[in-house]
C-alpha cells in the first residue's frame, strides 16, 4: 500500500500537530521563538498580569536589533529615551523569565533573522515564529517560519503552541541558469512584480527548481525573506547538501552522532515526487534581469533597462489611481529611463541583504571606485559575526576606501527606528525589503535593489545596469564572490 | 477582549489599495512598551503635515467622519509588517470594523485578537460602499457578526465569510491562551515525545 506523496510543508506541519479540535484551528507546536525589543514588551507584560511563566525558555532566544544605533558612540549612550527604555525592558524581561539574550555588547548580536541561522539555532523541519514579518527568512532551511503579532508572541511564550488554520501550498519553480549580474534579490523582485503584493495571500510558497538549488544559503534566505512582500504566510526551500554544509559545525548545530541522525531526518523533508500543490508557477531564470523598484509597494518593480511606467496604461481605474499616487510620492515622471534616476543615499543592509555574501558582492563592485560626490552611502552588516568576518576579509577597507560608511549591526535604515533615516525627498537605493511611503523616513523615497546594484548606484550617482559594470582587477584578485 | 455582536455606526472611506501597516502606524510609535494609547498616531503621516498640523486633504480629517467606527478600504489592507500596534491603533481610534475586498494574513490574525471585525466583501460591493460613504452625509452601516451581513438603510445588503471559530471568539470576547490550555494534557504528552527529536531542538 502506498502512502500519498507529501509536500515539504505538509511534512513539517504534520510533525507539529498537538491537537486538532473539531471546528477549531489546529494547535501547532512551535520549536523556536525569536524575540526582539519592539514586539515583545506587551507580551511579557501580559504574562505578568496573568501570572504565567515562559513555558520553554530553551526554545526562545532574544536580541536587540530594531532600535539600536549603528555607531559605537550611539550604542554606548542611546539618546532616544523611549528606545532606551524598550531595550532596557527586554533586558529585564529576559532576566526575569530566563530567556537567553544576545545583547548589544554580545559578539553574537545582530538582526534576529541573521543570527538564528548563523548560530545554527535555525534548523530544517522546525516551526519558527517571531514578532516580525520577515521571519519567513528561516524557511530557507526547510522549516515553517512565519511572522506573528504580539498577542501571538505572548501565546507562544505561555504555551509553546499557536492555533493555526492550515494555509494553501504554492510551488514556484525557478528553472534554468541565472545570467551574470542577476541575483537572488532579482528573482524575488521578479516574482513579486509578477504575482503582486497579495499574490500569495493565504499560502506557503515552496521555492524549487534548478536556479533555487544553485543558490547559496544567503541567496535562499534573501528569497524566503521577501515572501511576505508577496503576501505569503511563509516561504520554504527543501534542505539539501548546501543547507547541511552551511549548518555543520555551527554553535548550536548537532555534533557527532547527533549530526548524522539530524541529517538523516532532515533528508526526509523534501517534497515527494508527485506531491500536489494548490497552485504552481514556473519562472525562467535565464530570462531574468536586474530589477529596480520605482513605486511605493514592492510589486512596483521594473527591469533596470525599462522606464518609469505611465499610469495612463493602467488596466483599471483603481490601478491608475494607485500608480499616480505612487509616482507623485516618488517624484518620478512617466517615461523616465530608470538608469537616469539620480540618488542621494545608499543603504546596504537589512535582514534581506546584510550577510557576508551580500557584502562580498557589494565590495566586489565598489573595489577601486569612489562613491559619487552627491551620494551618502552606508553599509550595515547584519550581525557582529558578519562584521567580524567582513573585517577579516578586508571588505571594510574596500568600502571605507571607496567612501562608504561602515557601521555596527542592526535593522538600521530598513525601517528607520534608530537614528538612521532618510530626510524628506531624499532618494535611496536600498537593499532592504519595503519601499512603502515613509518607510525609511517621512517623505523619503526608497528604491529596492540587489547589493551589487546598490553599490554601483552609489558610485555612479544613479542606477546602472550592473551587467555592464567594469569589475576592477583589484576586485578580481581580492574579492572572490 | 471586547465582544462583538452587532454595530450600527458611521462609516468612513479610505479609497486606497495596499494600505500597509507602516501607514496605519508609523515606526516612531513602536518604541512604546504599552498596549494602549496608539489612537492619536493612527495614519499619522497621512493625518498630519510634516509640521504636525492636521492635513485637511486626508479623508479621515473631514469633520463629517468624526466618530466613525467602520472603515472602508481597498484590497490587501494591512499588508507589510506584523506590528500588532496597527490593530491597537485602529481600535484605540474607535474602529470596530474594517471592510475591504482582501486583508493581509498577519494583520487579519492581529485584528481578530483585538475584537476588530474584518469583513471581506467583493470589489464592487466595496466600491459601492466607498461611494456611498463619500457622497451621502452621515452614511451609516450595520454590521451583524451573528448574521455575517453588512447593511444600510437604503437597501444595501452584503454577506461576508467568517471562520466559525473566529466568529465564536469574537462573539464571546474570548482570547486564545485560556482556550489552548484546555489541551494542556495533550500538549504535555506531545511535548515529551517531541523533545526526543534532537534535530528539532533550538539549542
Amino acid at each position: 500500500m502506498s502512502i500519498a506523496p507529501k509536500t515539504l510543508f505538509e511534512k513539517v506541519w504534520e510533525q507539529h500537530v498537538v491537537a486538532e479540535p473539531k471546528g477549531e484551528p489546529t494547535l501547532l507546536y512551535i520549536d523556536l521563538q525569536l524575540l526582539h525589543e519592539v514586539t515583545s514588551p506587551q507580551a511579557f507584560e501580559g504574562l505578568r498580569l496573568a501570572g504565567r511563566k515562559v513555558r520553554r525558555p530553551d526554545r526562545s532566544i532574544a536580541t536587540v536589533d530594531h532600535n539600536v544605533p549603528t555607531t559605537i558612540e550611539g550604542r554606548l549612550h542611546i539618546v532616544d529615551q523611549i528606545a532606551a527604555t524598550q531595550i532596557e525592558t527586554l533586558r529585564k524581561n529576559c532576566a526575569d523569565f530566563g530567556v537567553e539574550l544576545y545583547d548589544v555588547d554580545s559578539r553574537e548580536q545582530g538582526i534576529v533573522h541573521v543570527i538564528g541561522p548563523e548560530l545554527g539555532i535555525t534548523k530544517p523541519g522546525m516551526t519558527i515564529v517571531c514578532g516580525d514579518s520577515h521571519t519567513s527568512t528561516h524557511g530557507a532551511f526547510g522549516g515553517l517560519a512565519f511572522g506573528i503579532g504580539t498577542s501571538e508572541v505572548e501565546h507562544v511564550l505561555a504555551t509553546q503552541t499557536l492555533p493555526q488554520s492550515k494555509p494553501k501550498t504554492f510551488r514556484i519553480a525557478v528553472e534554468g541558469k541565472l545570467p551574470q549580474g542577476v541575483t537572488a534579490k532579482d528573482i524575488i523582485l521578479a516574482i513579486i512584480g509578477k504575482i503582486g503584493t497579495d499574490g500569495a495571500t493565504g499560502c506557503v510558497i515552496e521555492y524549487a527548481g534548478s536556479a533555487i538549488r544553485s543558490l547559496s544559503m544567503e541567496g535562499r534566505m534573501t528569497i524566503c525573506n521577501m515572501s511576505i512582500e508577496a503576501g505569503a504566510r511563509a516561504g520554504m526551500i527543501a534542505p539539501d547538501e548546501t543547507t547541511f554544509a552551511y549548518l555543520e559545525g555551527r554553535r548550536f548545530s548537532p555534533k557527532g552522532e547527533a549530526w548524522k541522525t539530524a541529517v538523516r531526518e532532515w533528508s526526509k523533508l523534501p517534497s515527494d515526487p508527485g506531491a500536489k500543490f494548490d497552485r504552481e508557477l514556473v519562472i525562467d531564470a535565464s530570462a531574468l534581469v536586474p530589477y529596480v523598484s520605482w513605486g511605493t509597494s514592492p510589486g512596483m518593480v521594473a527591469p533596470i533597462t525599462a522606464s518609469v511606467p505611465d499610469p495612463a496604461g493602467a488596466a483599471t481605474e483603481q490601478e491608475r489611481k494607485s500608480l499616480e499616487r505612487a509616482l507623485e510620492y516618488m517624484a518620478l515622471k512617466p517615461g523616465t529611463p530608470l538608469a537616469e534616476v539620480e540618488i542621494d543615499r545608499v543603504f546596504i543592509g537589512s535582514c534581506t541583504n546584510s550577510r557576508i555574501e551580500d557584502l562580498r558582492a557589494a565590495a566586489r563592485i565598489a573595489a577601486g571606485h569612489k562613491v559619487s560626490s552627491h551620494v551618502s552611502a552606508m553599509v550595515v552588516p547584519g550581525s557582529q559575526q558578519v562584521k567580524a568576518q567582513a573585517e577579516k576579509e578586508g571588505l571594510d577597507q574596500i568600502f571605507k576606501e571607496a567612501g562608504f560608511d561602515w557601521r555596527e549591526p542592526g535593522c538600521s535604515m530598513c525601517l528607520g527606528m534608530n537614528p538612521d533615516i532618510l530626510s524628506p525627498e531624499e532618494r535611496c537605493a536600498s537593499t532592504s525589503n519595503r519601499n512603502f511611503e515613509g518607510r525609511q523616513g517621512r517623505g523619503g523615497r526608497t528604491h529596492l535593489v540587489s547589493p551589487e546594484m546598490a553599490a554601483a548606484a552609489a558610485i555612479a550617482g544613479h542606477f546602472v545596469d550592473i551587467r555592464n559594470w567594469p569589475i576592477s582587477e583589484f576586485a578580481r584578485e581580492e574579492v572572490r564572490a | 477582549m471586547q465582544s462583538f455582536k452587532t454595530l450600527t455606526a458611521l462609516a468612513a472611506p479610505l479609497d486606497r489599495t495596499n494600505v500597509d501597516t507602516d501607514q496605519i502606524i508609523p515606526k516612531q510609535f513602536l518604541k512604546r512598551i504599552e498596549r494602549t494609547g496608539y489612537g492619536d498616531f493612527l495614519f499619522f503621516d497621512w493625518r498630519r503635515t510634516a509640521a504636525g498640523d492636521p492635513n485637511p486633504d486626508f479623508e479621515l480629517n473631514n469633520p463629517r467622519y468624526t466618530g466613525a467606527q467602520i472603515l472602508i478600504a481597498g484590497k490587501n489592507f494591512g499588508c507589510g509588517s506584523s506590528r500588532e500596534h496597527a490593530a491597537w491603533a485602529l481600535s484605540d481610534f474607535g474602529f470596530r470594523v474594517v471592510i475591504a475586498p482582501t486583508f493581509a494574513d498577519i494583520f487579519f490574525s492581529n485584528a481578530g485578537k483585538n475584537g476588530i471585525v474584518l469583513a471581506r466583501l467583493t470589489e464592487s460591493e466595496v466600491e459601492t460602499l466607498l461611494q456611498n460613504a463619500q457622497n451621502i452625509p452621515n452614511y451609516k452601516l450595520t454590521v451583524s457578526l451573528e448574521e455575517q451581513t453588512v447593511t444600510d438603510d437604503r437597501g444595501f445588503k452584503a454577506t461576508f465569510e467568517m471562520d466559525p471559530f473566529r466568529k465564536f471568539c469574537l462573539l464571546e470576547g474570548l482570547d486564545d491562551i485560556g482556550l489552548t490550555l484546555r489541551h494542556a494534557a495533550e500538549l504535555d504528552a506531545y511535548e515529551a515525545q517531541h523533545d526526543k527529536a534532537g534535530w528539532l531542538k533550538a539549542k
